[in-house]
This record gives structure tokens, C-alpha cells and sequence, in this order.
């Protein structure tokens, strides 16, 4: 176990940067998970943090010590990858412990820690088997053990269960979160799928274009995007950006909503935004997770709408049933859509008119212009 | 449109089908046994010619079956046919061409093995360069570098020496060596240097203990490769080696060269064998890898 501290590291391959002065820290047995699209350069920090990449500006300590120029094997980590990267003319039992032997560790010992590692992960039988002839989730396994038996100060996940069809991935992230709670090590993981930071994270940082967006944990990163990046590359649906304008005199300041057919509401700031951070006409984006509308009933009744709602009637263009939800979009004009998600049994169908009330204590304020957050989180 | 399916214009089609399938298959074989037939009548004819005996040769038909087993054109081919001035026979240069195949093919090969390695998974600035330049070598046709190499084998002073050979043929042999395996290596996943690495493996232990036991395919299309090219070659040997020291192929061109008064076809065809057998041994023993190797860097993800 050990703690990392990734500090305004920087990478660049000549006069291309790719990297640019990210800052994280992370402490003794968090699970941090690095998600972004392709080519946001999580993968590179993760090779950087393993020693496979130099390090172009700035530094990388494990254990508050700068490990920049250490060699990989000397850094005390381990890494499971994409492709598993099992050493084909090796059966599974030398796989695991080529890293131990290649670390002189007596032969009696290796055997005695293969063992209690296929025992952990249920492997034993195929100890004796060739790489090729393991099935994909059983060469996952594989590549786990020879990470766990090492018993590095950390482990390095680069997009481990991408090969994996969909049942078996949801099983293996249950298997490695079990493995993260019970062994406690410090472990970083590389995901462009945002469900996977989600679940497994105890802390997720969030790239794109070389930069930092967002680091915290997956709540606060699910209901506090730190911009409107974030606030759609998380979530499925992602969050809803919709278009409002401030309007804001000496006595007050509201927000003024469109939506569609010259339909317009007057609703609140939220809670967290200051008004001396808005000026009045300034365009902004409300961000509303789907799940953050309710329906409201015909006879006015509503469950607990709180007085910070925000109500309005609407028609349902399509709905998209999940299974447990009902997803209703609404076409607030040509570039909003809005996305809503209701209780399977809420008996919408699409072209029906219905009353929503937004949960507005909770929505996110945007800058329209750069896209950052407004809310003061604290 | 009619949706009633006739039976009868089905089977019609069906045995038309085969008939044309057929005719086709007879088209194809044919055509296969008589360019096999082509391909192995020369090697035929030199191996019955090379059973027979002088008057057999004299009276009979090129094509005819001899009519025992005689060996004495062998054994004569072997040890006690003139070439130039000695009498001994090709056994000599037999063991000199492999004293010269033997280390040029294993040293190409290692070293090609070696830069293949190099320029694949321990990429420095400029490497598609070098690699491009030694591409350039599989090029070059041996009679534009003869008067440059005599001269460097002339500097090293192992000028018409075995050795000499050696290192003419083992230079000569990298660029296509390094082509192979690089080629091969590009194909292996880096991620499995990456693993070695953390796994705290060195160069030398991943060369060893990871890539090489990969590489046996491309391995054996380099010795066969190389094994063939270095037996075969006549031009350097005839140009770089002297007097006894010379390579088979250059003593097989004397032996035929060599006549007093009659021509005796049936030793100088025991003597061809005797030159080729080894590399029709090489392909026997290990052709289906040879072409297994070719493909498998182009099939392999």
C-alpha cells in the first residue's frame, strides 16, 4: 500500500504536448480511476506513473518519493493490461511467476505464492495451460494474478475489461471491487467508460484534451460537474444543458427559460450561485440530471417538490423504455432536447402532455461562454 | 412473379452446376500434374543418369529407368573424382561449404533476430532510417560489391580464407534477416514488453525469455532462407575462396570442367546431388514451417 502524488505532470512528444500539469493525489488504498474519450491522455499518465513514458514536466512520488527516473520494475508497481499481455510460451503458473523469478525470489516461494493466488482467484486448474487456451475472461483472471502476486505498493488497471463482452465485464467489476475492498491497495484505473468510473471509483479524475477536468468523487463529480465536459460526458443519458438567459435587477435575479413554442418560465438561481457572479442578459446553461424531474399528477399532487421547482407543461415526443425507467424526451426546440427519466410505470406515452417540476436545489448553472460551473460547491 | 417453385428446373440447375464444378476440378488438376511433372523431370533424369553406368548412358534413352542401382558414380563423385589437379573427390569442399554455412547462417540469423528486437520494441530517433538503409542491402546485386569487399577482406587480411567467407556472407546475410524478424516483431504485441518490463525483465531476458521463443517460425524461414543462399552461392566463392578452401558449388563447376578424354555424365550428376542434396534435406525436413512462417506475419493480429 502507498500513497501517489502526481504533481503539474506534463508530457509532451516533441513540440506536441499531450499532457499538460495534472495534479492529483492520491492517498494510501484509494481506488482512482482515470476516465475520459480516447486520446485524452489517461493512458498516458498511467504508462508515465508505471515508468513505461518519461516524464516531461513536473514529477510523479510514490510514497513521497520522486520515482521519475526510476525503471519500471524498480518502482514497485504493477499492471494489468488491455490486451492481458500473457507471455504466450508460458503456462499460466510461469506466467504469474516470471515477475518473481525475475526478482530472484527462491522457487519453493514462487510456488508457495502462485498457489495462494490462483486459490484467490480461482484459477488453479489451469495453472497448467498455455495463454491460448483460456477464454477471455479467464486470461483476465490471469493477467490479475501476475499483477497480485507481486504484491506491489500499486496496482495500474489500462482498460482491463474492454475486451470482455458485456456479462462478463459487470462481473469482473464486481470481482475487482470485492479484490480492492479486501486487499486495500492503492490502485489506478484506466476507463473510457464512465459506468466503470462510476461504480468501482472511490474517486474518479476526469480528461480530455491533455487537461484535468475534474477530480472528486463519483458523487460529486455526477452532481457537481465542474463543467459542461463533464457534466455530459457523465451519465447515461448525459446531463441536460438547457438555455437560459439572467435576468437581474437591483431588487432580484432570476433566470429566464425557453421552452419551445414562445413558452417561458421565470424560475430561480440556484442556491449555491451568487447573484454578484451574474450579470444581467448573460447567457448560461442549466444542467438537469434526467432523473431530476418528476411528474406531476392531475390532481396537483406531487411528491415532494421542495419550493425551489421548477414547473411547466410539455409534450412527449418519444419515449424509451430502459426496464426499471422510463425515458421521455421532449423537444424544447431544434437544438434542445431534453431527456427525463420517469418510473416505468408512469404510464407516459409519446405525443401525451405533461406536467414536469425540475428539482432546481439541485441543479448545476453553466457559463454558456467558457462552460464552467457557477455553483459554489463547497 | 411466379411463387410456385419448380422441382424438376431445380435439379436441372443443380446437375448442370456439378457438371461445370467437375469439368472445372479435371481443367485444374490436369493442368497441376503436368507443371509438377515439368518441375521434377530435370532433378529425375539427374538422379537415374546418376544410377547408370557409362555404357547404359551411351545406349540408352535419357528417360529410361537404369537398370541396377550402381553407385559407383557416387562414390567416384565423393572421393575419388579429379577436380583441377587433386583426385579426391568432392568430400573435401562438402565439409568446407559447411564450414562456411554453418557459422554465416547461424551468425545472420542471430544478429537479424538481434536488430529485428532492436528496431521493433527498443525504438530510437532515426530507426525507420536505419532500418531503410539496411532494407537497401537485399537490393544491391552481388557483383556491384566484389571489388569493395576484396578490398576489405584484403585490409582484415582474411582475403581468400574461409573466414573471409564467413563475413561476406553474414553481412551480406543481415539485411534480409533483419527484414524477417523485424517484420515478425512488429507483429508482437508491445504491451508484452511492457508486462516483461514490469515484470523486471531486462533486454537481454525479454530477447530471450519472451520474444525468441515466439520466433521459431521466422526463425526457421531465416535459416532456410540463408542456409540456401549461402550453399548455393557460387560468385563469392569462386571470387573470395582459393585453392582447397574452396565451397562445393565452385568444385562441382571444376569437376564437370575437369575432363580426361570421355565425359563421365553419371559422376557429374552424382556430384550435382551431392551439391544439392543438402538444401533439399533443409526443405523436406522443414518446408511446411517455411511457409507457415512466411504467413504468419501477415495473419497474426
Amino acid at each position: 500500500m502507498a500513497s501517489l502524488n502526481i504533481n503539474n505532470a506534463s508530457k509532451s512528444y516533441g513540440k506536441t504536448a499531450v499532457l499538460h500539469d495534472v495534479d492529483i493525489e492520491v492517498d494510501e488504498g484509494e481506488f482512482l480511476v482515470l476516465v475520459g474519450p480516447s486520446g485524452c491522455g489517461k493512458s498516458t499518465l498511467l504508462n508515465m506513473i508505471a515508468g513505461l513514458e518519461s516524464v516531461t514536466g513536473g514529477s510523479i512520488e510514490i510514497d513521497d518519493a520522486v520515482v521519475n527516473e526510476l525503471p519500471p520494475a524498480d518502482r514497485d508497481i504493477a499492471m494489468v493490461f488491455q490486451s492481458y499481455a500473457l507471455y504466450p510460451n508460458m503456462t499460466v503458473a510461469k506466467n504469474i511467476a516470471f515477475g518473481l523469478e525475475m526478482r530472484k525470489v527462491p522457487k519453493a516461494e514462487r510456488q508457495k505464492a502462485v498457489a495462494q493466488v490462483a486459490e484467490l482467484l480461482q484459477i488453479e486448474p489451469l495453472l497448467n495451460r498455455k495463454p491460448a487456451q483460456l477464454s477471455g475472461g479467464q486470461r483476465q483472471r490471469v493477467a490479475m494474478g501476475r499483477a497480485l502476486v507481486r504484491d506491489p505498493k500499486i496496482f495500474l488497471f489500462d482498460e482491463p475489461l474492454s475486451n470482455l463482452d458485456a456479462k462478463l465485464r459487470v462481473e469482473m467489476r464486481t470481482e475487482i471491487k470485492k479484490l480492492h475492498q479486501r486487499l486495500g491497495t492503492t490502485i489506478v484505473y484506466v476507463t473510457h467508460d464512465q459506468i466503470e468510473a462510476m461504480t468501482m471509483a472511490t474517486r474518479i479524475a476526469v480528461m480530455q484534451g491533455g487537461y484535468l477536468q475534474q477530480l472528486g468523487t463519483p458523487k460529486s463529480i455526477y452532481d457537481r460537474p465542474a463543467n459542461t465536459f463533464v457534466a455530459t460526458f457523465m451519465g447515461s443519458p448525459p446531463m441536460n444543458l438547457i438555455p437560459a438567459t439572467v435576468n437581474k435587477s437591483e431588487a432580484a435575479v432570476s433566470l429566464s427559460v425557453s421552452y419551445g413554442d414562445g413558452k417561458q418560465s421565470d424560475i430561480s438561481v440556484p442556491a449555491d450561485v451568487r447573484p454578484e457572479q451574474l450579470v444581467d442578459g448573460q447567457e448560461v446553461l442549466l444542467g438537469l440530471r434526467p432523473e431530476w424531474f418528476e411528474l406531476v399528477y392531475s390532481d396537483g399532487a406531487t411528491s415532494d417538490a421542495g419550493a425551489r421547482a421548477w414547473r411547466f407543461l410539455h409534450e412527449v415526443t418519444i419515449t424509451e423504455p430502459t426496464g426499471p425507467d422510463l425515458l421521455c424526451v421532449l423537444n424544447f426546440n431544434e437544438q434542445t432536447e431534453v431527456v427525463v427519466r420517469l418510473d416505468a410505470d408512469a404510464g407516459v406515452e409519446a405525443g401525451d402532455t405533461i406536467e414536469l417540476s425540475a428539482l432546481l436545489e439541485k441543479a448545476v448553472l453553466f457559463d454558456k461562454l467558457g462552460g464552467e460551473a457557477l455553483n459554489n460547491t463547497p | 412473379m411466379n411463387a410456385v417453385i419448380d422441382a424438376g428446373a431445380i435439379a436441372d440447375t443443380v446437375r448442370r452446376r456439378r457438371r461445370s464444378h467437375l469439368i472445372g476440378r479435371i481443367f485444374i488438376y490436369s493442368g497441376l500434374l503436368l507443371l509438377a511433372a515439368f518441375f521434377i523431370t530435370p532433378l529425375l533424369v539427374m538422379l537415374m543418369t546418376s544410377f547408370k553406368t557409362m555404357p547404359e548412358i551411351r545406349s540408352g534413352n535419357l528417360l529410361s529407368l537404369p537398370t541396377s542401382l550402381n553407385t559407383d558414380a557416387w562414390r567416384l563423385a565423393w572421393s575419388e573424382a579429379c577436380i583441377s589437379v587433386s583426385c579426391e573427390g568432392l568430400n573435401g569442399y562438402f565439409w568446407n561449404s559447411m564450414k562456411i554455412v554453418i557459422p554465416a547462417v547461424v551468425l545472420s540469423v542471430a544478429f537479424g533476430a538481434l536488430n529485428g528486437y532492436v528496431l521493433t520494441k527498443w525504438q530510437f530517433p532515426g530507426a525507420n532510417l536505419v532500418f531503410g538503409l539496411m532494407l537497401f542491402g537485399c537490393f544491391i546485386p552481388f557483383q556491384i560489391v566484389l571489388i569493395p569487399m576484396a578490398k576489405t577482406l584484403g585490409f582484415l587480411g582474411i582475403a581468400g580464407t574461409t573466414p573471409g567467407l564467413v563475413l561476406v556472407h553474414f553481412i551480406y546475410g543481415i539485411s534480409f534477416t533483419t527484414l524477417f524478424f523485424r517484420n515478425f516483431y512488429v507483429s508482437v504485441p508491445d504491451d508484452l514488453i511492457k508486462s516483461a518490463r514490469i515484470d523486471g525483465a531486462g533486454f537481454w531476458r525479454i530477447f530471450t525469455r519472451i520474444l525468441l521463443p515466439l520466433s521459431w517460425p521466422i526463425v526457421i524461414v531465416a535459416i532456410i532462407w540463408q542456409f540456401t543462399n549461402v550453399w548455393n552461392d557460387f560468385l563469392f566463392g569462386v571470387s573470395f575462396a582459393a585453392g582447397t578452401d574452396q565451397p562445393i558449388t565452385v568444385a562441382l563447376n571444376n569437376l564437370v570442367n575437369t575432363s580426361t578424354g570421355v565425359k563421365a555424365y553419371n559422376v557429374d550428376m552424382a556430384g550435382a546431388m551431392i551439391a544439392a542434396l543438402p538444401t533439399i534435406l533443409v526443405y523436406v525436413v522443414a518446408g511446411r514451417y517455411f511457409l507457415r512462417g512466411l504467413m504468419s506475419g501477415a495473419v497474426k493480429g
